[in-house]
Parts: C-alpha cells; structure tokens; sequence
C-alpha cells in the first residue's frame, strides 16, 4: 500500500520588540549573563500587574497580514498554568480564547510546484526563561532573561505531505516575517523554533493517522531528518504491527537519528486556561488597523515581478535583492536618485552585498542610506570618482553612514582629475623607472604595460579616467 | 497574638495601618503566610506610596488571614486572634485601640467588610478601578480592591481621595476623571432599598441593624423599600467559583524555587514543589486551591467556570436595574455579630458560605462600604455618596 505524510507545524517565532511582553525589560537578552535583564514583572514576584506592550500586538497584527489572516478586532490575553521551575509565575500568559490572528495561508513553492498552506491562528504569549545545568555542582540554575520576551506563535492546518514542503514553508515564514521586520527567524538564535505534528494514513484517505508531536526542533535540517523517520516509523508501524501507535509527545535526539516517547509525566497535564482578568482586551479599532496595514511591505515576490517588469532587472538580480526588505529599501532609494535601475541593481549585488557578506552582517542587518548609495553611484558612472574609489568610499559610509559621498571624495582627495600635464608627468617618470617592462611590451607581451598602468594609478591616486590614462601611456611607449 | 505582623518605631499622626497583602520595601509582607514569612518587596505598592506622598505615617502591617480571603483572619499562620472569646481581625483592633487613624487593607473576600461590621467601623470597598492594585498580592484579581476602614466614614473619604486615581501599572484601573468621580458626595439618598433575600438566614441583632438604617434614613427623609431579588444570592456561587480560581492560578508561583518557603528535604523537583507547598500552606488555602483547580480543568471549564462569568454579568445587569430606581442597595455585611473559634473549627471553610453578603459586591466590582453593621452598595463611582449615606446611618456629625 502506498502511504502519505499529513504534517502541521506550530512555529514559535520571537517578536522583534525593543522591550518584554507585559514590562519594560529589554527583550534581546541574546548572549547576555543571566539574569540581567529581568525586573519583579517577569521574574513572578508578587505585586507587579502586567501592562501590555502595545509593540507586540503591532507586531502580531503585522505577521497576521503578512500571512494572510484575518485580524481578531479584541483580542484577549488567557493564563495557561503548568509548573515549571523556568516559568516564574507558574503560568504563561497567551491567548486562547480570541488570538490577534486566524484563517490565514501562506503559499509555498517547491518541486511539485505551488501550495497553500492554511494557518488555523496566530497567537501572541511571553517566552519562558532558562535551566542551565551545573555538571559539576550537580544543580540547576534558573536564568529568567528570556522570560516573557514576546512570541507568536503560527499554528498551520495539517496541510504539508513532506520533508520539503516543511523546509519550504519555514523558509517562507522567515522571508515574510523578515520582511515585515516583526522577527528574526533565526533558528541556531532560537529565534524560530518548531514543534512537528505528524501521521501517516493510505494514499487517497481523508481520515487522519495516529498522531505524533515532536517539540522544539532546532534546526530545518533535524526536522527533515525526524520527518523522514518518524514517516518511516508510522509505516513500519502499520505495515508490519512492529508497534502500536499512540498520540503522544516524542523528544527527536539528533544525534542518534531517532525520536523516543516522553514520559507521560512531561506532558500530560491540563492547562487550565483561562482569561487573565489583569489584562483588559485589546481593542483594535480602524485607525490602528490601517496604520498598521499600510506600514506593511509589497510582498517580496510583489516587488521581484515589478523588479523585473518594470524596472527591467533580470531575474537574478531581481531574486537576490528581494531577499531582504533592507537591501530592496536601499535599492528603490538608490534607484530614485540616479534613475538607472542595473547600475544600482550592479551596485547593490556585487558591492553592498559582498561588504555584508565579507563582514559577516546579515542583509537585514544593512544600514546603509539608499539615497547616499544613489548619490556615490552617480558620482562613479560621470566619472568624478573612480570606480576604485568608489568602492573605498561604500566601505567608509558602512562604517559611518552620515558620510556624505561628495564631500567625502573631495576632501580625501578622490576626485578625478584629467589634467593631462599632471598624467603625462606621471607617465614619463613611470616609464623611466621600469626600462624592462617596456622592452617587454614593445616585444609584444601586452601583460607588462599593465604594471605601468598601475603604478600611475596608484601615483594619481585612483583619480584619472583609465581610458585618458592608457591612451597617454601607449602612444608615450610608441614614441620612444 | 500579635495583631502587627510588623511595627514601625515612633510613628508620627496621622497614621495608616496596612493590613498585610499590601507591599512595603521597608517591612516584610508575609500575607499571613508561612510561604512568605519576612518576604521583603522591592518596591512599594501604589497606594502606600501614595499616602507616603500625602505624610502619612505608616503605622505598620496588621496580621491577616492567609491570602486573606477567609472569615476575618482566622487562617494566620501565627494562629487567630481571639478577645472575649470572638474573633477579631488586627487591622480593625488597632483601630479600635486608638493606635492609628485608618486601615488600608485588601478586600479578597470580605473578611475586613465582616470585622468592620462586627467593630461598629466604617468601611468603603471602593469601585473596582479606582484604587490601583499594583503592589498588592494577587489573590482574586478581578474582584479584590484596596479597601479603606476608619472610625468614621469621613476619615475613609479622606483616605480614600488619597489613594485614588489612575495607574498606568495597573491595566484594570479607571481613567483620572472616573476615578475623580468616585470622590463625588451627597447628602441623603431618595430611594434606598433592602434585598429581603439576604434576611433569611441572619440573627435578630443583625436584623436590628437593618431596621436601625431603614429607620435612620426614614428619618432622614428617603424612601425605604423593601424588595426581593433571589437572583443576586447566587453571586455568592459566582464568586466562589471565580475566586478560587484566581487564587489557585495566583499562589502557584510560591513554589519555593525563587523566593519564600523552601521544604528543607526533598529529592527532585517535584518533591521540592509538593513539599514546600504542604509544609507552607494551610488548610483552609489548600482547600481554595483544590476548588480553584477543580473549576479550571477541562471538563468542568464551560459548566462551572465560563458559567460562574457569565453568572457575572447577570448579577450586574440586577443591579444596573435596580440603580435605575434607587440610590442604593441596602444587606446585612454578616449573618451574626460576632464568630468563634468553634465555628471555624467545625466548618474550616465558612467564609465559602458567610460571604453570601459581601459576594454582590465583590463579583461585580461595584462599591460597598459597612457603616452601622449594615452594608450599602451603589453603582459604580457612588463611592463617595455611599460615604455621605454612612453618615446617616452612623449618626455621624457633618
Ligand atoms: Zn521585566
């Protein structure tokens, strides 16, 4: 018999807010020592009344926009109870009843071609904080920097089949979270994480296998690997009764390539929720609603269509600027100013990108002023400024971005002059210096004037049209 | 017996004693329980840095019930505290002793509403909102207010106007202009009415007091009435459901991993939780958190818990109603004038039952204040009216 996978996912994805869920605490502990980022708020003490951070259900509107759902117009916050010595409170708050965001779908592209994939709700809650274990003192240690730290949380339909339909989907959620600048998304941060819903039932039937949950896988490529076993296991299962399937929660260990039943003790438990009578209902009247709307970005496959049509990009290029929301502000900024969309498009990839990539920064990570990138580029292509220059002027303004590019140039002395007196100058003390090279090149080896070439340029300092300058210096050779 | 759980040295006039859920960063606050024995807050809870603002001295924290949600501090866990054989609550006996102006305590269940009415004090359980809560210890957050108790009903409006307002750390609490409302006075009510349903079960020198109100305000010129609206006994059922729920959901942080009472043997976390938890807690709380657990689970949450709130809600829809037609509603605040430790002994749970008077106020948030051993309550913000009504009941002089 031929079988299919029926998989949905719960993805937890860390807000980008400045400050924690219910305090003002700052929510970007990453890396921090312990404990330094909390407040009695968020460490449960007795007394504090949580304030809800406006912020974060922007932020839970944005991503239910971005992935197509409607918006809830009050929401409310529940309390969910379970004892656990990282959840100081001994409850999380998050929504139940009415969450910011429900009926969405996002569409996903792989080899098969295009799906949608429906998404039952998006949630809002508070993170919950650490255990560090103490090998030597064989004790535990609670760090409560991540506690309440906002998260959604995206629940789909059981409406992904496969390992790569999974892989496609999270990196769809990713680029359009991104995009909007609500998250991260970085699993090695932990600022996704993934719980993996999963059964297996005959080709062509519409009931629903035995199903099995999967919590906090870390990486895409630990989840495809517990996909592929677990899909296995199910069918071993069926096919050859090795074992008799039972809902319930199971750990993936990565390492051994195998997932193991929880004990029942670590999930079992009822949640006991209800709505949490500190936190009033969120109200989201129009005037809230629109404003968040329209700060939304074109969607990136919007913006890679209007790239190519409009502006006449080709579809790579188009592609690898739509990989970020910063690199396609910049761009369309840069674009307004010099009116050539290639060149910047030229600009952004083989410059922009690689000073990023060669300095480690993410694309979203890009600050660079788009128009000042207008500016430089229109200073290069009218030849005020070599080309060379140029570059060194981009790497100076990513380290500073109030530069200014002209008045950077001029006062660095970049500015390109076609002095020819200055030039021929520079030639005839270059050319008496290396007798050699000449001789070479008048042999025919076309390679040596190229030694010459450059060390006039680095004479005049990059500031000299390569053309004048080359011009100047063969018909020097061939008048000797 | 102690009635301070805390005293502060050379207290100046005028002074606030604080019943013990309030929190002070420069005394302990226990809420009468062994889990908090000489918790120290961070900070200071709105209300007393609000007085503290105004130059009030602190008195210190009068012992109180654990959590204080019981009949009127019986469950401390330094015992109950006893005068000629009644129980008696330390907020109101430090009043009565002269040994400060006011009380500012926190009315979970109306345990201080029942001491100030067998004391022959007033008490004012505000609207809920007015007074924030931050800086209380949470109990039954959608009902519990910071309550007011004095001599005289002016000495609560005094205390009163200075711990009401807007707060920005409290997300329940009213906007500045509500909460100036609230201080509104009056002189005598129109139309005041007695819920007849609330008689049945108290004793004759309760219901003395009942007509020694009616009297006083025939006397002052209103209307008395009296009428029968079964539907607002089940407040009490309502409450009892909602506020155990709350507590248990509330005190499940003191779980001895952070703060407060640890077990001193245990193995393994789970041992540390149940331990620290049965050795700190007593029985009347471990009662609360079995019912409050109860009421939340799956199976009973739409039977019991979404029907307790929207038992709610009905409950004050009766009195927007009756509001409609009279100034104010008049109930007795106790069944009998005075509780023993017998009592409490053969029923440990009685403030599930006894609070079938203090519960309509609670459960709807709307405010009360006991004056004369009676309660009086009135749509929400009446605070200050129901303030100049007390007066006609007291005898007070203007
Ligand atoms: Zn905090």
């Amino acid at each position: 018999m031929r079988y299919e996978t029926v998989i949905g996912l719960e993805v937890h994805v860390e807000l980008a807010t400045k400050s924690k869920i219910f305090c003002s605490c700052s929510a970007h502990s990453y890396g921090a020592e312990p404990n330094t980022h909390v407040c009695p708020a968020c460490s449960g003490m007795p007394g504090m009344l949580p304030v809800v951070n406006k912020r974060v259900v922007d932020y839970g509107m944005k991503a239910g926009l971005m992935l197509n759902c409607d918006i809830n117009r009050i929401t409310t916050f529940d309390k969910k109870s379970y004892y656990y010595p990282d959840l100081p409170a001994a409850y999380q708050t998050t929504q139940w009843f009415a969450p910011v965001a429900v009926n969405g779908l996002v569409e996903i592209e792989t080899s098969k071609g295009k799906k949608g994939v429906r998404i039952k709700q998006i949630h809002m809650e508070e993170d919950a904080g650490k255990l560090v274990h103490d090998i030597r003192e064989d004790t535990t240690h609670v760090d409560f920097n991540r506690t309440s730290v906002p998260l959604i949380e995206i629940v789909s339909q059981p409406d992904l089949s496969s390992a790569e339909e999974v892989e496609a989907y999270l990196e769809r959620l990713k680029n359009l979270l991104r995009f909007a600048r609500v998250a991260e998304c970085e699993m090695a941060h932990g600022t996704m994480r993934c719980d993996v819903n999963l059964s297996v039932r005959p080709e062509g039937s519409d009931k629903l296998g035995v199903r099995t949950e999967m919590k906090n896988m870390n990486s895409v490529e630990a989840i495809k690997r517990a996909i592929e076993y677990e899909t296995a296991r199910h069918i071993d299962a069926l096919e050859n009764h090795t074992e008799i399937l039972v809902q319930e929660t199971r750990r993936w260990d990565d390492i051994k390539g195998k997932s193991y039943a929880m004990r029942s003790k670590e999930t079992a438990g009822d949640y006991r929720y209800f709505p949490d009578p500190n936190v009033m209902p969120v109200q989201i009247d129009d005037e809230w609603f629109e404003s968040i709307k329209s700060s939304l970005p074109e969607f990136p496959e919007v913006k890679q269509k209007k790239y190519e049509e409009a502006l006449g990009l080709s579809s790579y290029d188009a592609e690898q600027i739509t990989r970020s929301i910063a690199l396609c502000e910049c761009f369309e900024a840069a674009y307004a100013v010099t009116g050539n969309a290639k060149d910047a498009a030229n600009w952004m990839i083989s410059e922009v990108m690689s000073i990023l990539n060669a300095r480690q920064m993410t694309y979203d990570q890009l600050t660079l002023d788009g128009r000042a990138l207008g500016e430089l580029i229109k200073l290069v292509s009218d030849g005020t400024v070599g080309r060379a220059n140029g570059k060194k002027i981009l790497a100076a303004m990513f380290d500073d971005t109030a530069i200014s590019p002209k008045i950077y140039a001029e006062t660095n002395g970049m500015i390109v002059s076609n002095d020819t007196g200055l030039i021929e100058k520079t030639v005839k003390a270059a050319i008496a210096e290396a007798p050699k090279a000449v001789e070479d090149y008048k042999n025919g080896k076309e390679k040596a004037l190229m030694a010459i070439y450059g060390k006039c340029m680095k004479e005049l300092r990059g500031n000299c049209d390569p053309q004048v300058l080359k011009t100047i210096l063969i018909d020097m050779i061939n008048q000797m | 017996m102690s009635f301070y759980n805390a005293k502060a040295e050379n207290v100046s006039s005028p002074s606030v004693i604080l019943d013990d859920m309030i929190l002070t960063k420069d005394m302990p606050t226990t809420a009468g329980s062994r889990m908090l024995d000489s918790y120290m807050s961070l900070f200071d809870a709105e209300a007393v840095s609000k007085l503290r603002a105004a130059g009030y001295a602190i008195a210190g924290k009068a012992a109180v019930g654990e959590f204080a949600f019981d009949l009127i501090g019986e469950s401390a866990y330094g015992g109950a505290l006893v005068r000629d054989g009644k129980l008696v609550s330390a907020a109101c006996e430090i009043l009565l002793s002269g040994e400060a102006d006011a009380a500012v305590t926190l009315d979970v269940n109306g345990s201080v509403r029942r001491a100030s009415a067998q004391s022959g004090l007033v008490s004012l359980k505000p609207t809920y909102g007015t007074v924030s809560r931050f800086g209380t210890v949470p109990v039954a957050c959608s009902g519990e207010c910071v309550s007011v108790v004095a001599e005289t009903a002016d000495k609560c409006a005094e205390i009163f106007s200075v711990i009401v307002g807007h707060d920005a750390k409290d997300g329940t609490s009213l906007s500045a202009s509500q909460c100036q409302a609230a201080l509104a006075r009056a002189s005598a009510p129109k139309k005041v009415c007695v819920i007849e349903d609330f008689l049945q079960e108290v004793d004759a020198d309760v219901k003395d007091k009942i007509d020694a109100a009616c009297a006083a305000f025939e006397k002052a010129g209103a209307t008395v009435e009296k009428i029968s609206v079964p539907t607002l006994l089940a407040a009490r059922a309502a409450w009892n459901i909602l506020f155990s729920a709350e507590l248990c959901n509330n005190v499940s942080r003191y779980d001895g991993v952070k703060y407060g009472y640890r077990a001193e043997s245990f193995s393994g976390i789970d041992e540390l939780y149940t331990n620290s938890r049965t050795e700190a807690f007593g029985k009347l709380l471990k009662t609360a958190i079995i019912y409050g657990s109860e009421t939340l689970s799956t199976e009973n949450y739409m039977k019991v818990y979404d029907k307790a709130l929207r038992t709610r809600r009905v409950i004050a829809e009766k009195f927007a109603e009756l509001f409609a037609e009279y100034d104010a509603v008049l109930l007795p605040a106790v069944s009998k004038m005075a509780y023993t430790e017998e009592m409490v002994a053969e029923k440990h749970d009685l403030c599930y039952v006894e609070n079938l008077y203090t519960a309509p106020a609670s459960v709807t948030g709307l405010p009360s204040v006991v004056c004369g051993g009676v309660a009086l309550i009135g749509p929400a913000l009446s605070d200050g009216k129901l303030l100049s009504y007390a007066k006609i009941v007291t005898g007070e002089e203007n």
